[in-house]
């Protein structure tokens, strides 16, 4: 490690002692505060105010020291129920959200011993670090007010001023231990955090239960609306010009002795509408499953993708990276990249587009960008919105990232291997 | 004779008006929505109505619906339905009323010219056209009728697709005595009681339909 970077964490290791400190003392206000309004429950109607402000205000302390556990390598997800959907939450609705999550507790419980630990630690943080400042210090703040010192580290008592030299190399070495233990210490307390304020095993399954409700939602209204796309598109397309074909050729049988070269412009004309309809139908397969897709996979089908583009496109991917990959993620990466290329060449007046995709270990890292004006929102696009959405049914996530003025980029993760083991249930029958 | 057409997609509008003219019959008028189809077939009364199931502005089943309407309205007057696909519970719905002059057709059959201008002169003539899909679609789904012979079942189907009786010979290789009587049959095995032989022949196909 580069000499300026523990130098750096201890620093940063310092503040953090120095901010658990001021809220270790913030804690206690907090404790009092919900105890008091626990207390006050039975007061008609008055618990039912404070306890729910008394607990937003213990989680936003919470948050903190999560983020705070965060930033020193102990990441704490956030572990409280949903607010509950339907209808206006308050009064008593509010106050049983509240008062049944376990979380709303384990965040009480840990409120004084968090507060214990944090101040403990923080100090002792702060004290090793001064006591070696105060070493090098020591001899020339003697000098300056020429009083005695009674002694410094090992050198105890200090006879001569030659002895007093020797606390600057202690002060120095004492400072440097300081501020090497100082992230130690605070990983400490992130540890310590974690015991309460982490979400339990429950909790985690109920959030995972929610995501996954929410993320069926999505898929399965995505793919009714798809199937109903292409079965519209059939019928209006392919399927339309099918019949129109086949009643321009009856025509031209009925007519072909009596006005044969009625028949003839009848013919040529059906000739024109199946081959219009072969198009259409060329379209629509490629929007269902692209053939070059099936045929060389998501490296071989984006880099036809490119070709078909109006601005230069630049594909960065092999196949003997990305390999084949189960059929569905292949075909929810493809269409995520092919919707992003199209966004930048329709909309952002790009006059470069680039594609990379990586692989580390089970996870498919997808780059979007270009140099276009930039300001894509997924808020607002129903576009990146629908992407979104797709890549969740994968557990898969994007960011966003779209300055106006440009460029944008746009980040997708998405697990290659699909998260349910179907296979499993099939071969467990037998 | 004066037709209404009602078809959104522009190319079968175009062909079926050219097929229509082309075997001399007058199209008054074309309709490509389904609120404008049903005022239309009011006000102009056509002696035949081809009309597509799936119209604008919901493509659902706005055409099958105006034409049951305007038959509401107008007992009895003769539309031919065609669709990209046929189900047997719209037939249903359409010869409900009983009145006869009506046919349903997959959109194919047209490039029969002949043979679809021959069906569209048939329910303008009072006649029931229902496609051989539907037909054979009702014959796959149960063994409906199970009192009939199956050379009796072969005549209702052909009776079903609006078939005359010298149709129906011609097609069965058998002569038309043979077919009135098989037809008799069927009419006494079903119940039908003793009536205009037209309305005797949309109750066969309506007891098939229902099986």
């Amino acid at each position: 490690m580069d000499s300026r970077d523990w130098v750096r964490d201890g620093l940063r290791a310092l503040a953090g002692g120095v901010l658990s400190i001021a809220l270790a003392v913030a804690s206690l206000p907090l404790f009092v505060f919900f105890v008091l309004a626990l207390a006050l429950t039975p007061v008609w109607g008055l618990g039912f105010m404070l306890l729910p402000l008394a607990t937003r205000l213990i989680r936003a302390r919470a948050d903190v020291a999560r983020s705070l556990a965060g930033g020193f390598g102990v990441p704490i997800a956030s572990p409280y129920r949903p607010r509950p959907e339907k209808g206006s939450v308050v009064g008593w609705r509010r106050y049983k959200w509240i008062v049944t999550d376990p979380a709303t507790w384990r965040d009480f419980a840990w409120l004084l011993p968090g507060a214990i630990i944090g101040f403990a630690l923080g100090v002792l943080s702060l004290i090793i670090p001064l006591y070696g400042l105060q070493g090098i210090v020591l001899l020339p703040l003697w000098i300056y007010l020429g009083t005695g010192w009674y002694g410094y580290g090992v050198t105890w008592p200090i006879h001569s001023v030659g002895e007093g030299f020797l606390s600057l190399p202690q002060g120095v070495l004492i400072l440097a231990i300081g501020v090497a233990l100082a992230p130690y210490l605070r990983r400490f307390d992130a540890l310590f955090a974690r015991l309460l304020l982490a979400p339990t095993r429950n909790a985690e399954l109920s959030q995972r239960v929610t995501e996954l409700t929410v993320t069926r939602a999505d898929t399965v209204d995505a793919q009714a609306a798809e199937l109903r796309r292409i079965e519209r598109d059939l019928h209006d397309g392919a399927q339309a010009r099918l019949v129109s074909l086949g009643m321009t050729i009856g025509l031209a049988e009925e007519m072909v002795d009596r006005d044969p070269d009625t028949a003839r412009k009848l013919l040529a004309e059906a000739r024109e509408v199946s081959s219009t309809a072969l198009v259409e139908l060329r379209h629509l397969v490629r929007g269902i499953h692209p053939p070059v897709l099936a045929e060389r996979g998501l490296d071989g089908a984006v880099r036809a993708l490119a070709l078909n583009l109006r601005i230069p496109t630049n594909v960065d991917s092999s196949v003997e990276e990305i390999g084949r990959l189960d059929t569905p993620v292949e075909s929810a990466a493809y269409f995520a990249i092919a919707e992003m290329l199209t966004n930048a060449t329709m909309h952002s007046g790009a006059t470069f587009a680039f594609v990379s995709i990586k692989r580390l270990g089970d996870t498919l890292l997808i780059e979007v960008g270009d140099d276009g004006h930039g300001g894509a929102d997924r808020s607002k696009g129903t576009g990146l919105r629908g992407i979104e959405r797709r890549l969740a049914a994968f557990d898969g996530t994007m960011a966003v990232s779209s300055p106006l003025g440009g460029p944008t980029i746009v980040t997708m993760e998405l697990p290659c291997v699909l998260s349910s083991p179907r296979t499993m249930l099939s071969s467990g029958t037998d | 004779m004066r037709v209404v057409i009602a078809e959104d997609h522009a190319l079968l509008r175009d062909g079926l008006t050219r097929i229509l003219e082309a075997f001399h019959l007058d199209v008054v008028a074309t309709v490509e929505d389904g609120p404008s189809l049903l005022p239309t077939l009011v006000e102009r009364q056509p002696d035949v109505a081809v009309v597509d199931v799936r119209l604008p502005p919901t493509f659902t089943d706005e055409g099958l619906q105006a034409a049951i309407a305007a038959r509401t309205e107008v007992p009895g007057m003769p539309i031919l339905v065609l669709s990209q696909h046929v189900e047997p519970l719209y037939a249903r719905e359409l010869l409900s009323d009983r009145n006869g002059g009506v046919g349903y057709l997959l959109k194919d059959r047209v490039s029969n010219v002949a043979q679809f201008v021959d069906a569209v002169h048939q329910v303008a003539g009072g006649g029931t056209v229902m496609d051989p899909e539907v037909v054979a679609r009702l014959l796959d789904r149960r063994a409906p009728l199970d009192v009939l012979t199956s050379r009796e079942r072969e005549v209702l189907a052909e009776m079903a697709a609006g078939r005359s009786n010298v149709a129906i010979a011609g097609r069965l290789f058998v002569s038309e005595k043979a077919v009135s009587k098989h037809i008799n049959n069927i009419f006494t095995k079903l119940g039908m009681p003793p009536s205009d032989d037209n309305n005797r022949r949309v109750l066969a196909v309506l007891a098939y339909l229902n099986g």
